[in-house]
């Protein structure tokens, strides 16, 4: 018993002088891993840009399973690393286990939901249907067949909400627009598997599809690389992924992770907590992107169109239903 | 007359290929421009060095040992269940169900309905795939892969639409009610005033597992079912000569091994998470089968090589949070040891065979 309590004694004095020594940030990526071409790689990218521009740096870990979720929080937090950046709704359930145990700790999540957030932690949510819907108009303009395509990763309620924006988005401007949806899988491997997005891809095009948007984080490389091969647009996701293929992908939903995990770096241990920061067109949390590479395939119509729009969903003039707010799409069924 | 002495067979053959595993890991690690001896010390560290360690070490471990004893069962009955994945999942259903629409008392009565019904789900889920091998003769490693999708899509279907509390954003279901949450071994061997982590999973499913090592070790070896499942697994032919139903041992093996991956539930999703996720099992029924192999299906091996494995992966999980050697490097180290213990087995064993035969001609 003594022997027990030496050790747990130790390991307790060596978590305290860490936790004198440093109070960096920490980051905690998903499963999907941090260089996704998407979700995470933004908010990697959020990140090295706030150690670049301070000289700081930060704690990171990728996870690898379930059972870490707890446990990395737990070791960061007893490291005093401040504040804890958690990317992914899964993130949601552990950091309101364990963020009442680590009171001076505060605690980011984004994408998650909990009915009561606790005064040390912060979630982070994004509009993403307002984004999606205007990527959708700006699909269906683009489409001359009035079919288009929506991929999606593993099939989930965010990524249904992302499917359904567009679909939206698309009716708006095409009221008889066909939008073939599908989903790349039911495991989390649907996040990571190129090969899957691009037969996917074929299979819509076969059905008439000329514009393609893709959701399904690693995925969407396949998704957008056989768009390309094929001679039709894409429409890549969360990072401006317009570069990937100059001149085939019509534009990118952008979801500006690397903006949160940046503020949230910034902010340090000073980070408002207790409550939802909700990132949408206003705040530029969600938008298109648009650059020299797509410039040639978004004309000044199109941009007008969904400035328009734009404006409108900001004034609160037009309403995105978002799939959650009755689990349910009007524009698309999954 | 054996080749081998039984001690070199159980334990000299798994060290030799558990130390060229090693050997190459280091020189994977030096390989990265990391310091190898470093490494180690960190992994035995926090996963031997702390009852934090243990807690994760063990929560692994039980989840090893429900898989590797699954496959254990099905490979004396010469049969290979890659179905323990699914099977694990369905046995998740089995116990959301039982813990989220049933009041319970105590978390005594709730786990114990809710092992027998992971065992029955995940012996349901094994049930088709077994009877297609004994009635039809589609092969069992087939039909169980692709049993795993079939138990990740109905899960998902069953997470996302009907399981899910409204307003969720998480494919998951609500948290199962406070009655039934397992006690950790904080909490188990607090009266014993022994001071273990409060924040490790490891909980009271393991003595579950460690009954289930004792009760299958008397099913194989000490019923009429366990010799006949081995006579079975021996000998098809010579089975039935001696009246043993090769349908019948082929179903009853199948269901025993999808028992005791689903029974694996107990841990993962009433012990730790206490609620089920979609990505619940994360691969424990796959690492079953390389925890089998080098257990060599007897269940005292199973135990061990768990251990070993649920060190594994916690040793990896504090090289990830404390060092930069990326994720993708820490799988091939675990790769390097599964290689080494289950696929490249003979490369130890055959020079070490012929070792112990020079030996005994010598003394001869």
């Amino acid at each position: 018993m003594s022997v027990m309590k030496k050790i747990l004694g130790g390991a307790a004095a060596l978590a305290l002088s860490a936790g004198a020594l440093v109070a960096d940030p920490a980051i905690i990526f998903d499963l999907g891993g941090k260089f996704d071409k998407s979700f995470n790689e933004a908010a990697f990218n959020g990140a090295q840009r706030w150690a670049d521009e301070t000289g700081g740096k930060f704690f990171e870990i990728e996870l690898q399973s379930e059972a870490q979720r707890e446990q990395a929080l737990r070791r960061f937090a007893e490291a005093g690393a401040n504040p804890i950046i958690t990317t992914g709704f899964a993130f949601a359930t552990p950091v309101e286990a364990v963020a009442p145990d680590y009171p001076d700790t505060k605690f980011v999540n984004i994408d998650g939901w909990m009915p009561e957030v606790p005064a040390n932690v912060q979630m982070i949510g994004f509009q993403e249907h307002q984004g999606s819907y205007l990527v959708g108009m700006l699909a269906a303009m683009a489409s001359k067949s009035g079919t288009v395509g929506f991929i999606g990763g593993m099939d989930i309620p965010l990524i249904r909400h992302f499917g359904c924006g567009f679909a939206q988005g698309v009716k708006a401007v095409n009221p008889d627009a066909t939008v073939i949806a599908n989903m790349t899988g039911t495991t989390p491997s649907a996040w990571n598997d190129p090969v899957k997005g691009s037969e996917l891809t074929k299979a819509q095009i076969s059905q008439g599809a000329d514009v393609v948007f893709a959701a399904a984080g690693g995925t969407g490389v396949g998704v957008l690389q056989t768009a390309a091969d094929e001679g039709i647009l894409s429409i890549g996701v969360d990072s401006n992924q317009n570069h990937l293929h100059a001149g085939k992908v019509l534009t990118s939903m952008l979801k500006r992770v690397d903006v949160a995990v940046y503020d949230s770096m910034t902010a340090g241990a000073d980070l408002e907590t207790g409550g939802f920061t909700t990132l949408g067109l206003a705040e530029d949390g969600v938008g298109y992107a648009m650059d020299e590479n797509n410039a040639s395939l978004v004309t000044a119509e199109m941009q007008a169109a969904v400035d328009d729009a734009k404006a409108k969903i900001i004034s609160g003039e037009l309403e995105v239903v978002a799939y959650y707010a009755n689990d349910s799409c009007p524009a698309l069924d999954f | 007359m054996e080749k081998m002495p039984a001690w070199a067979d159980a334990v000299l053959v798994p060290l030799i290929s558990l130390l060229l595993a090693a050997i190459l890991s280091a020189l994977v690690i030096i390989g990265i421009g990391e310091d190898p001896i470093a490494a180690v010390k960190l992994m035995v560290q926090g996963s031997l060095g702390s009852t934090y360690g243990w807690g994760y070490t063990l929560y692994y471990a039980t989840n090893f040992m429900f898989t590797g004893l699954a496959v254990s069962v099905a490979f004396h009955a010469r049969m290979f269940n890659i179905g323990g994945e699914g099977q694990a999942m369905l046995g998740g259903l089995g116990v959301a169900i039982v813990c989220l629409y049933m009041p319970w008392p105590h978390w005594s009565l709730a786990l114990i309905f809710a092992t027998i019904s992971s065992a029955a789900f995940g012996a349901a889920w094994a049930f088709l795939p077994a009877y297609l091998q004994a009635k039809r003769g589609s092969h069992i490693v087939i039909t169980t892969i692709m049993f795993n999708f079939i138990a990740a899509a109905l899960l998902n279907y069953l997470l996302v639409n009907v399981m899910r509390p409204a307003g969720a954003m998480d494919p998951a279901t609500a948290k199962f009610p406070e009655a039934t949450h397992l006690p950790t071994l904080h909490d188990m061997l607090a009266p014993f005033g022994i001071a273990f982590s409060k924040a490790a999973p490891a909980n009271v499913s393991l003595i579950v597992a460690i009954i289930a090592c004792v009760a299958v070790y008397f099913l194989i070896w000490r019923t009429k079912l366990g010799y006949e499942i081995r006579a079975f697994g021996h000998s098809e032919s010579g089975a039935k000569y001696a009246g043993i139903s090769p349908v019948k041992i082929t179903v009853i093996a199948m269901l025993i091994s999808g028992g005791l991956a689903g029974m694996m539930a107990t841990n993962n999703v009433m012990g730790e998470s206490e609620r089920l996720i979609m990505n619940a099992t994360e691969g424990a029924g796959f690492i079953g089968i390389a925890v089998a192999l080098m257990g060599r299906s007897h269940p005292l091996g199973v135990f061990l090589a768990a251990i070993l494995f649920g060190f594994l992966y916690q040793g990896g999980a504090e090289l990830a949070l404390w060092t930069s050697i990326p994720r993708e490097l820490i799988v091939v180290i675990q790769a390097l040891v599964i290689l080494f213990t289950g696929a490249l087995d003979n490369m130890v064993r055959m020079p070490l065979e012929k070792l112990f035969l020079m030996f005994r001609k010598g003394d001869a």
